[in-house]
């Protein structure tokens, strides 16, 4: 399988990566299957529809049926991809994840496309920065979203290999592809420091991720040491990874997500029981208005500078 | 013994079963109990391809109760055909027992899926179906779900997948028992044209007495390749078999005073 091809200037859409590295686990298992709503074409899964229709599930514009068969196709020996607009996934079909996949320990993949407020212009109903919120809350499924389109072929082929429930999101927003060392393993419940730090820690996942390190050389020329995590797992949580950022004594969390009940409260819910610390948990404080992607990480801080400024004030208010 | 009197024997012991793990757990929903017995001992002892001793054979017919509220009956039948003690049956909703008021599949053998939530078998179902018919495997895949139920609209949503699909090794048997937990169904949000509904999603549908073992055998016999799901109207009575309980719409979930229980158990017994 050749590696997918950058959208522009070494931006990548993670999409293709998907697509690619699950075409490449599928050729190797064949209970691979994926199940869609009418969104092959937003999954980027029309070669895989082409290569192995018998292998293809549409249901068509029903998202709890789309879950409920996810579940059913497991129970009966295959390992169903579930691939839909992140926002009707989790939101239309909610209580399907929550007994039928998660409570029931389905092996199921759910996969999250174009999450946060990828869609931009179409505005907060197609917009799913409540995802994480919801779905953390369900034991037994693994989270997991991916910052570059390396990280996105590693969820994929980890959540192939994993027997049970994942929830992955997939972005649509180009990104660039993170270098990383050629040791460099993505697993399940685990962090990855990307940047070492002594004086705040930035914990970032998804699109996020690039920006925090952007905000850290910034913030190195000022002459704060951020370190940069990323949390390409939301569930299971890198607990020890979230004690040594509040051992740092200032951190900021930042998420293409709710401000509420992300990634930045699922830190705080760990810092608070072990070292509290001055947090900013940077991400969008409600419904947001109309404008492109680019446009609301601007007008909500969720740059590389707005890190740097949350940063600079956690590390601020250090004690 | 006939295999209908092996039958009728087996659902005669489900519902004392059922019924006494209600009084005892003071809980339960002894009316969808008692209406879906027939079918639930139907398939387990006359129809299914089972193996107690491998509740996760690949290759098990499925029967999916997706009016998981009825799970005395489920659990009873469980213990009858020998995937769970009897004994355990006394455990029905007490403190951390594996029988919770609503099946769960980890911790019960013989469980296909978590039901409780209402209009989630049916989808789960379809999936299952699917994936028979992508193996070309020969189990056939069974739900049962009320008929109060059927306002879930995300049944329609895999009925009409099931249709679209043509998933010939899918039944569903519909406990038609014309109450819903408030109120009659017809009263509420009336399904009929019930059997017009389901041919219009591309179903074959027929009718039958649900309590009548040998109507439901022949409903459930192996059809031969046919290019349509099945939709099996199963004409029921809420309560069936315990005179006060019939066709009352407060013993959706009501608890038998020990009097009430006795009197029950003895009108059962001679059924």
């Amino acid at each position: 399988m050749s590696a997918p091809a950058p959208v522009a200037s070494n931006l990548f859409d993670c999409r293709d990566s998907f697509a690619a590295t699950l075409a490449e686990v599928a050729e190797a298992d064949e209970r691979i299957v994926v199940v869609v709503n009418d969104s092959l074409g937003s999954s980027k899964l029309g070669g895989f529809a082409k290569r192995w229709p018998e292998r293809t599930i549409n249901v068509g514009i029903a998202e709890q049926n789309m879950v409920g068969v996810g579940s059913g196709l497991a129970n009966g020996g295959k390992i169903p991809f579930v691939s839909a607009a992140s926002c009707f996934l989790a939101g239309r079909a909610l209580e399907q994840i929550k007994a039928d996949v998660a409570y029931s320990i389905a092996n199921v993949k759910l996969i999250g496309q174009s999450p946060g407020v990828g869609y931009g212009e179409l505005g907060p109903t197609h917009h799913s920065i409540e995802d994480l919120a919801w779905l953390r809350l369900l034991p037994n499924l693994a989270i997991l979203v991916p910052c570059d389109p390396w990280e996105t072929a590693e969820a994929i082929k980890a959540a192939a290999a994993h027997e049970g429930p994942v929830f992955i999101r997939v972005t649509r927003f180009p990104v660039p592809k993170l270098p990383r060392p050629a040791e460099a393993r993505f697993a399940i419940s685990k962090a990855e420091v990307l940047r070492e730090g002594s004086d705040v820690a930035i914990l970032a996942c998804g699109v996020m991720v690039t920006r925090a390190l952007q905000a850290a050389d910034a913030l190195a020329t000022s002459g704060v040491s951020a370190c940069v995590v990323n949390f390409g797992s939301i569930a299971p949580l890198d607990i020890e990874a979230i004690r040594a950022a509040a051992d740092l004594g200032a951190i900021v969390t930042v998420e293409e997500h709710s401000a509420r009940g992300g990634l930045g409260g699922a830190v705080a819910e760990v810092v608070v029981g072990y070292k509290p610390c001055p947090m900013r948990i940077l991400g969008f404080p409600g419904f947001a208005p109309t404008g492109s992607a680019s446009f609301l990480f601007e007008k909500f801080g969720l740059t590389a500078d707005g890190i740097f400024r949350a940063a600079q004030e956690a590390h601020a208010a250090r004690r | 013994m006939s295999p209908v009197e092996a039958i009728r024997a087996k659902a005669r012991a489900i519902r004392e079963h059922a019924l006494t793990m209600v009084y005892e757990a003071r809980q339960g929903h002894p009316g969808g109990d008692m209406s879906v017995t027939d079918i639930l001992a139907t398939l387990y002892f006359g129809v299914m391809r089972i193996d107690p001793q491998n509740p996760r054979w690949p290759g098990r017919d499925r029967l999916i109760l997706s009016k998981g509220h009825a799970s005395g009956a489920l659990y009873s039948t469980l213990a009858e055909a020998g995937f769970i003690p009897r004994e355990a049956l006394k455990t029905y909703m007490q403190p951390l027992s594996m029988l919770n008021g609503h099946p769960n599949r980890n911790y019960v053998p013989g469980v296909e899926a978590n039901t409780g939530p209402l209009g989630h078998g049916l989808p789960i179902a379809v999936g299952i179906a699917i994936a028979g018919q992508i193996d070309k495997a020969d189990y056939r895949v069974f739900v049962i779900t009320g008929d109060g139920e059927l306002q879930e609209g995300s049944n329609w949503e895999a009925a009409m997948a099931a249709g679209h699909r043509k998933l010939g090794n899918l039944t569903l048997i519909v406990d038609r028992n014309t109450l819903q937990q408030g109120a009659r169904v017809a009263d509420t949000n009336d399904l009929e044209p019930l059997p017009d509904k389901f041919r219009a999603f591309n179903w074959d549908v027929v009718e039958a007495d649900g309590h009548d073992h040998a109507a439901l055998l022949g409903q459930f016999a192996p059809r031969p390749r046919v290019g349509k799901p099945l939709c099996v109207i199963a004409h029921t009575v809420k309560g069936k078999g315990i005179s006060f309980m019939e066709d009352q719409v407060g013993w959706h979930h009501g608890v038998p005073t020990k009097a009430q229980w006795e009197q029950a158990l003895n009108e059962l017994s001679l059924s």
